[in-house]
C-alpha cells in the first residue's frame, strides 16, 4: 500500500496562512492503515493545530472528517457542506487524494498534511519498507520475487555492485542489498541461471519517465 | 588489436602491465592534471581518468582524459552510469572517441549519497554491464544502443572494474563473467590488502575460464597512514583490509609509515604477479602520485615497454 508520514505541525501551520475556517480531511485506506492520516489521525491533527492557532493568537476554527477513500471523487463528494464551510483544507490522505480534492473542489485549496513516502509493506510493527516503485514493466518473476528497481539504490538490472557487503546496501547498512536477497532467494530455488544471464537495457517508458501514465480500460468505460 | 592503444599493445604481448590512476581536479585548473602527468609519465601504460570519484564533483573524466593525451600519456577514461542517461553516455562515448580517447573503463559509479552533492537526482539508466555492452555493439556492430548506425562507431578498449571482496563473494566470478560476456577486454580490481582472499576469487575465475578470456589487472595502492588504513577498513564499502595490515602499519615509527605502506604495496604487487591469471597491476595512488616512482622501481616494473611506432609508408 502507499506509505506516509505527517509532515511537522509547524510545516502545517504556515501553510494555513491567514485562514480561520480549517478542515482536515483524513482517508480511510491507505494512510489509515500506516497511522498517517486516517479519521483518528485527522482528528489528533485537528486538535493539535487549533491549539497551535490559538497559542499563535490566530482566530482560527478547525474541524475535521474522513472519507474512505480520498482518492476517488465520488468518495469526496460526501463532505460537500465541510468543504464549503471552509477556508482552506488540510488533506491526511496520500498525495493522489490531496489532487482530487483540488480537482473536485477547484474554488479552494487542499494543501498536504502528509509526505507520502513510497509503495512498501510493514516489516515489523511500525516499521514500513518500500517494495515498489511501479515502473509500469514487472520483472519480479526474473528475480525471485525481489524488485531490483525499488529496492536496489542503482536500480540495478544486473547487480549486485561492488558496494554490497555483509548484505547489506553501499548507500545504508540499515538497508539489505536487494541484489544479495534477490541472489539467495534465487539459489534456494535452484535459479540462479536468472541471474548469470545479462539483461537489456530497461524500457523506462511504463514508467514516469514517460511523461504521466493512464490507464484507459475500454471494457469498463460507459 | 582491437583499438590499438598502447595498454591493448603491452597486454596482448605478455608484458605485465602496469596502469596508474589520476584524480581530475575539484576545479577547472589544468595545471594540476599537468602536473600529475609529469610524476606518472614512464612508470605506468596508461592512466586511469576518474568520473566523479565517489560521487564528487570533479573535472570531467572526458577533459582530463584529453590533458593527458596532450601530455603524451595515455588514458583510460572511466564512465560511470550515475550521472547520465543513455543519450548522455552514447554522447560522451562518441566525442571521447572524436578526441582520441581509446581506453575506456565502464563502471556503475559509487552513489550520489557518498559525495557532495548528495541532494542529486540519481540516474543508473543502464549499469555497467548494460554499458560495457553497449560500448561493445558499438565496437563490433557499429550501432548505438537502439540499434541505429553510427558515423563513424568508436573502436574502443573496453575495461570493467571487479570487486574480488564484496559480497555474495561466491557470486563475484560470476559477477566477472558477466562483464566479460558483455565485451570486457580488461579488468582492473579493486585495491587488493587481502592476498590469500583475492587467490581464491582468482582460483575460482580460472575454473570459470575467464583468465584467458579477459586481461585481469589487479588492484593495489599504497596506504600513507594509519588513519587512512583504518578508513578504509572501516568506512568504504567493499574493502578488505585485514588486522595484520593495520598492524603492520601501527608499529611502523610515526615518520616511516609512508614508507610501510610503499613497502606493503609492493609486496602486494610482487604476491599479486604469482597468482595465475594475473596480467598486470592497476596502482592506485591517489593524490599521492609521487609514490609511482618508487613502487613500479621497487616492484621491479621498469622500465615499462611501448608500443612499436607504425613503419612509416
Amino acid at each position: 500500500m502507499i506509505r506516509a508520514t505527517q509532515k511537522p505541525l509547524s510545516e502545517i501551520s504556515d501553510l494555513l496562512g491567514e485562514a480561520r475556517r480549517v478542515l482536515v480531511l483524513g482517508c480511510g485506506t491507505c494512510v489509515a492503515v500506516c497511522f498517517a492520516g486516517g479519521e483518528r489521525e485527522a482528528r489528533t491533527l485537528a486538535g493539535a493545530l487549533s491549539m497551535a492557532g490559538r497559542t499563535a493568537g490566530h482566530d482560527r476554527e478547525v474541524r475535521h472528517n474522513v472519507v474512505q477513500r480520498q482518492c476517488e471523487p465520488e468518495f469526496v463528494r460526501e463532505v460537500e457542506d465541510d468543504v464549503a464551510w471552509a477556508d482552506i483544507i488540510v488533506s491526511t490522505a496520500c498525495g493522489i487524494g490531496c489532487q482530487v480534492m483540488n480537482e473536485r473542489y477547484a474554488d479552494r485549496l487542499t494543501v498536504p498534511g502528509v509526505n507520502t513516502d513510497f509503495l512498501g509493506a510493514p516489516i515489523e510493527h511500525g516499521v514500513f519498507d518500500e517494495r515498489c516503485q511501479a515502473c509500469g514493466d514487472c520483472i519480479l518473476d526474473t528475480t525471485g520475487g525481489i524488485c531490483p528497481i525499488a529496492r536496489c539504490a542503482k536500480s540495478m538490472l544486473n547487480g549486485p555492485c561492488g558496494g554490497s557487503q555483509d548484505g547489506r546496501c553501499e548507500v545504508n547498512n540499515e538497508i539489505p542489498c536487494a541484489w544479495q536477497l534477490i541472489y539467495e532467494r534465487l539459489l534456494s530455488l535452484n535459479r540462479l541461471d536468472l541471474m548469470l544471464r545479462n539483461v537489456e537495457p530497461k524500457d523506462w517508458r511504463s514508467s514516469r519517465d514517460g511523461g504521466q501514465r493512464r490507464i484507459v480500460r475500454e471494457d469498463l468505460r460507459l | 588489436m582491437k583499438a590499438g592503444t598502447n595498454l591493448e599493445y603491452v597486454l596482448s604481448s605478455g608484458h605485465f602491465a602496469a596502469t596508474g590512476e589520476l584524480g581530475p581536479p575539484k576545479g577547472a585548473d589544468a595545471e594540476v592534471v599537468s602536473k600529475k602527468i609529469g610524476l606518472l609519465r614512464g612508470f605506468v601504460d596508461a592512466v586511469n581518468l576518474t568520473d566523479n570519484q565517489t560521487a564528487v564533483v570533479r573535472m570531467s573524466s572526458i577533459a582530463a582524459a584529453c590533458l593527458v593525451l596532450q601530455g603524451g600519456l595515455e588514458p583510460v577514461m572511466q564512465m560511470t552510469c550515475r550521472d547520465r542517461n543513455r543519450l548522455a553516455i552514447q554522447a560522451d562515448l562518441l566525442g571521447a572517441y572524436a578526441l582520441g580517447i581509446r581506453n575506456l573503463l565502464c563502471l556503475t559509479g559509487d552513489h550520489q549519497t557518498f559525495g557532495n552533492h548528495p541532494q542529486s537526482k540519481n540516474v543508473y539508466d543502464l549499469d555497467s554491464i548494460l554499458l560495457l555492452a553497449a560500448v561493445r555493439d558499438m565496437r563490433e556492430r557499429g550501432v548505438l544502443i537502439n540499434g541505429e548506425k553510427a558515423e563513424g562507431a568508436p573502436q574502443m578498449f573496453i575495461g570493467a572494474a571487479a570487486n574480488p571482496f564484496a559480497d555474495p563473494f561466491e557470486f563475484r566470478p560470476h559477477r566477472l563473467a558477466k562483464k566479460v560476456a558483455a565485451g570486457a577486454d580488461f579488468v582492473q580490481t579493486q585495491m587488493i590488502y587481502n592476498v590469500p582472499k583475492f587467490r581464491d576469487y582468482m582460483q575460482r575465475v580460472g575454473d570459470l575460464g575467464l583468465a584467458e578470456k579477459v586481461y585481469i589487472l589487479a588492484g593495489v595502492g599504497p596506504i600513507k597512514s594509519v588513519g587512512a588504513a583504518r578508513y578504509m577498513a572501516n568506512n568504504v564499502p567493499g574493502m578488505d583490509v585485514p588486522d595484520a595490515i593495520l598492524r603492520r602499519m601501527s608499529k611502523a615509527p610515526k615518520d616511516k609509515r609512508a614508507e610501510e605502506g610503499i613497502s606493503i604495496c609492493v609486496e602486494i604487487i610482487q604476491q599479486a604477479r604469482e597468482i595465475p591469471g594475473v596480467a598486470g597491476v592497476h596502482i592506485m595512488a591517489i593524490e599521492w602520485e609521487e609514490a609511482l616512482e618508487e613502487i613500479t622501481s621497487r616492484a621491479g616494473l621498469l622500465p615499462r615497454p611501448t608500443a612499436p611506432k607504425p613503419e612509416e609508408a
